[in-house]
């Protein structure tokens, strides 16, 4: 990240809240955003990270609180005052106007005269340079996504907003343009805030990512910060898969933590604990996919003492090529998922094969037993529906 | 056989064409009999060829000029209604206020009156005040009925206008003003277009409202209204030939030019 | 780095405002509304109120009417005008039927069968609506003139023996009589019919029909069971709209008709602009009035639907 003495960029959010009625949108809250960082909202549909974005715009008042771009203040100031632009959803570009006009449309309200230059330098980085006198429905989706990024950027915000910015494209494509507005950030250096439901799309272009559920943050960090170690089962959940058992503390101390599930004992480095651990507490403990491995009953005899292990039954498993993802029954969780990469295939690993997983400690997490196991499960499958 | 089944195969184009007979046969009627030569003062049966109407239009007492004053109205009339209606339809679709309901069957309720309800009850308006009858009275029952059909054109594309356009035009530095003359009015613009061109043909072809509320004063409908009593001269149909044929070159040059785009675009 | 911290519950008082936030018009939506809803109350609902309060009134045109409560009006107009009142309502039931009838099968044309022809059928149905609606009516009276080739070829098929028998026509004549009024009230409204009718038909998924068809519909069944429920919206209003204009007509039966084809809008018109009888008018205009908004009401209520405006 860029290291600059100039924090003009910087937006604090103090306390900041919205209602409508009886529902409040996003609660009470306290976020700051450093210049020049490619900052991500993540959450499902209605979770307020829209809202968030909406009040650092300007088009949406808050109930409560102030929004600051450096040392301004600018809570109640209309949008069209605020050193601020925005990539809508599904890019609310003009369709009256052409592409030259909708990119030149900030620059002439500001009543700046000679604006051909700057338009078409524009529209030269975004490789438009060709379309300008056509009008937005003459475009494919990808290039009206660079026209409504060009006609933000045009404008040099202190802060570049982006709400579901790729939302309205296909998966390639989309793909291609992460990377495009991920090389477009760096060279300009300007803050962005990306609002996104994409877990995939948040992890691979920002910095930071913030996960929001119910009008509040869950969590904040870096993406394998939140990946590697989740602090509530909503964000186990909601990015990439999961697998959570309920155990009992059974021991308690230095840096280990030694639970009781299904009839096994596991073991959980203190530090990736963000539960309180008292002896006979309940828990939750989970673990990625990716990091177990899987072996025959057979050949249990082999699996080194110091690593954690639980058995059960293969009920069903699926070829991806890369991998091949296996849905384990066991008694601590009836349905444990393992992705295996397809190094050296073990042919008796079939449906009702009887197997150990096993993984390194150290890829184990601790959660509070008091949450929803499920919490952010559905809202992964509605989004993808 | 083979006819039989091709025959209930098409049996609804026969069926839709016919009935496009039957509204299209009237009009073929007028443009054919603005070439006839009658005997007598009726336009009602077939004399001879001949193209005198169509060489003296105006040649009609009083007809040009209650063309002229017709015109003169439902350009007025479409001005108001307009701008009326452009108004009320922003105000419905985007704010809220109390009394949404009343408001809206205020305007629901022009349209769903029989016309010679409405004139009749304008007529005892104007006449306990007092109101002398003539072009104002005209042009305010005409602004009166035209108002709920502009309502509801406009109506109709504000609401599909997505609202995230004019609040990008705010995050790119428009204010108010700006927005709405920048913004909102070009795209709604075609809109408030079917509006005004509606008012503008019911404001134009309005016989009933008139009749009660004109006095002495003569529109054209009331002029062929008058003639169908007193004889009718085949200037009119000659008229009635060239408004549509107007209407109808205005309609194939607008569909060109569109087609043009379409093909621009490709 | 970012920094994140969750607040409890009640929200902290935030940091003072240095100034109040900004009002978004609160009064904007009056200002807009006034001037057009001001129109309609002063020249469309006001109105109405003195017709009510004229249709009570007695008095004459030279000493000036006086509200005396005198309801035997409506009582003296419906006995003296019943037969114009059902002959209104029959006469703009039947064109609205006959409009359905007619206008369906070509909606339906444009909407499924016209291809590429479509742009050009819409305008052939528009057009007619741009020459004055009068002058298109007088057309008709040459197209069932006496003797014409039109009524010659029904009095030889032997039709109007049968419309004679039934009472729509008289004699070897259609001009002046009921066939005549109606058919003319069919033609001036049918666009109103298949308007709507096709609006609703075009929003239909073709591919829905092709659906049914998968589904063991035949033709026929496809349309009772899928296309004509879904054209529904259309139906009612295209029959509003066709039902109520022609209730309240009287240019047809004025021009195509005699005075046994009289309807209500011919008696409310003589009364007002040549009898001058302001009362009787005024009660026979609110009578109409009344019955049309019961039915209307009444219809939407029964075909359920109320989203029409």
């Amino acid at each position: 990240m860029k290291t600059t003495n100039d924090n003009g960029g910087d937006v604090r959010l103090t306390q900041i809240s919205k209602s409508y009625g009886g529902f409040t949108a996003v609660h009470p809250l306290d976020l700051t955003v450093p210049q020049g960082s490619f900052f991500a909202l993540l959450g499902a549909s209605g979770c307020g990270k829209t809202t968030t974005l909406r009040m650092i715009a300007g088009l949406e008042e808050p109930s409560h609180g102030t929004v600051h771009l450096g040392d301004q203040d600018v809570t109640h100031l209309p949008p069209y005052k605020r050193p601020v632009n925005t990539v809508f959803q599904s890019y609310a570009l003009f369709p009256h106007l052409d592409i030259f006009e909708n990119v030149a449309f900030g620059l002439r309200r500001r009543g700046i005269k000679s604006v051909r230059k700057q338009v078409e330098e524009m529209l030269d980085l975004v490789q438009l340079g060709e379309q300008a006198r056509k009008k937005p429905h003459q475009l494919s989706g990808g290039q009206q996504q660079r026209v409504a990024v060009a006609r933000a950027l045009i404008n040099h915000p202190k802060v570049l907003l982006l709400d579901e910015p790729l939302g309205a494209l296909d998966l390639k494509l989309r793909r291609q343009m992460q990377l495009e507005l991920k090389r477009i950030q760096t060279e300009v250096g300007i803050t962005f805030i990306h609002v996104t439901h994409d877990q995939e799309e948040a992890m691979t272009m920002a910095d930071t990512v913030a996960v929001m559920n119910a009008g509040r943050v869950e969590q904040l960090g870096s993406p394998a910060d939140l990946y590697e170690n989740p602090k509530t089962t909503f964000v186990a959940n909601f990015l990439g898969t999961s697998n959570l058992i309920e155990a009992e503390v059974d021991t308690s101390s230095g840096d280990e933590i030694v639970l009781k599930a299904g009839g096994g004992k596991l073991s959980l480095p203190r530090a990736r604990c963000s539960a309180p651990a008292t002896t006979g507490g309940k828990m939750l403990v989970g673990v990625r996919p990716e990091k177990i491995s899987l072996t025959h009953a057979d050949d249990a005899g082999e699996i080194p003492e110091s690593r954690n292990r639980i058995t059960g039954r293969i009920t069903d498993s699926s070829f991806i090529g890369v991998s091949t993802q296996y849905v384990i029954d066991s008694p601590a969780c009836p349905e444990f998922e393992v992705y295996a990469q397809n190094i050296d295939r073990d042919a008796r690993l079939a449906p009702g094969a009887e197997v150990v997983l096993h993984w390194n400690p150290a890829h184990t997490f601790g959660l509070d037993a008091a949450q929803d196991i499920d919490a952010g499960v559905e809202t992964v499958a509605e989004e993808a529906a | 056989m083979a006819f039989v089944n091709w025959l209930k195969r098409h049996l609804v184009v026969i069926a839709g064409l016919l009935t496009l007979g039957y509204l299209l046969l009237p009009n073929i009627v007028v443009t054919v009999f603005s070439f006839n030569k009658p005997k007598g003062r009726f336009n009602y049966q077939w004399q001879e060829f001949s193209t005198d109407a169509w060489k003296d239009p105006c040649g009609v007492a009083d007809m040009c000029g209650s063309l002229g004053l017709s015109l003169q109205i439902a350009l007025w009339a479409t001005l108001g209604a307009t701008a009326l209606g452009t108004m009320i339809a922003f105000a419905l679709v985007r704010y809220r206020f109390r009394a949404r309901g009343t408001i809206n069957s205020l305007i629901f309720l022009p349209m769903a009156m029989p016309e010679v309800v409405m004139a009749a009850s304008l007529l005892t308006l104007f006449l306990n005040m007092g109101a002398q009858l003539g072009f104002w009275t005209i042009l305010i029952a005409h602004i009166m009925f035209c108002l709920s059909f502009v309502v509801v054109a406009v109506k109709a594309r504000v609401m599909s206008m997505d609202p995230r356009l004019e609040q990008a035009a705010q995050d790119l530095y428009a204010g108010p003003f700006q927005t709405f003359v920048r913004v909102t009015l070009p795209i709604a613009a075609p809109g408030i277009a079917a509006g005004a061109l509606l008012a503008f043909a019911l404001s134009f072809d309005d016989f009933i409202i008139t009749n009660f509320n004109a006095g002495s004063t003569v529109t054209f409908p009331m002029f062929v209204w008058g003639a169908a009593q007193r004889g009718t001269p085949v200037q009119i149909n000659v008229i009635g030939t060239a408004m549509s044929i107007i209407a109808v070159l205005f309609v194939v040059a607008g569909m060109v030019i569109s087609n043009r785009r379409a093909r621009q675009k490709a | 780095m970012a920094a994140v911290t969750q607040a409890p519950a009640p929200p902290a008082p935030a940091a003072p405002r240095q100034k109040p936030p900004r009002k978004r018009g609160r009064l904007t939506p009056y200002w807009l509304l006034l001037p057009g809803i001001l129109w309609l109350v002063v020249f469309f609902a006001l109105p109405m109120i003195y017709q009510a309060s004229t249709s009570v009134q007695t008095g004459s045109l030279e000493e000036g009417y006086k509200v005396t409560w005198h309801f035997v009006t409506y009582w003296d107009a419906l006995s003296e005008y019943w037969p114009q009142f059902v002959r209104s309502v029959l006469y703009a039931a039947s064109a609205t039927i006959l409009c359905l009838l007619l206008g369906y099968p070509l909606a339906y044309l444009l909407a499924f069968r016209a291809g590429r022809w479509r742009n050009l059928l819409l305008v052939l149905v528009i057009a007619p609506f741009f020459t004055s609606f009068l002058i298109r009516t007088l057309a008709w009276k040459t197209i069932l003139a006496d003797g014409g080739p039109l009524v010659g070829a029904l009095n030889a098929l032997h039709v109007l023996d049968v419309t004679s028998w039934l009472g729509w026509t008289s004699g070897d004549r259609v001009l002046a009589t009921p066939l005549a009024v109606v058919c003319g009230l069919t033609y001036n409204f049918l666009p109103f019919m298949i308007l709507p009718l096709y609006t609703s038909l075009e929003r239909i998924d073709p591919r829905l029909h092709e659906a049914a068809g998968d589904l063991y519909a035949k033709p026929v069944t496809t349309f009772r069971k899928v296309t004509f429920p879904l054209s529904m919206p259309g139906v009612v209003s295209g029959t509003l709209l066709t039902f109520i204009p022609a209730a309240g007509d009287y240019v047809n039966a004025d021009l195509l008709g005699s005075t046994d084809t009289r309807m209500v809008g011919n008696v409310i018109q003589t009364q007002f602009l040549r009898i001058l009888d302001y009362p009787t008018a005024a009660a026979l205009s609110f009578i109409l009035m009344a019955a049309i908004l019961a039915m209307v009401t009444v219809y939407i209520r029964r075909s359920g639907t109320e989203d029409l405006v």
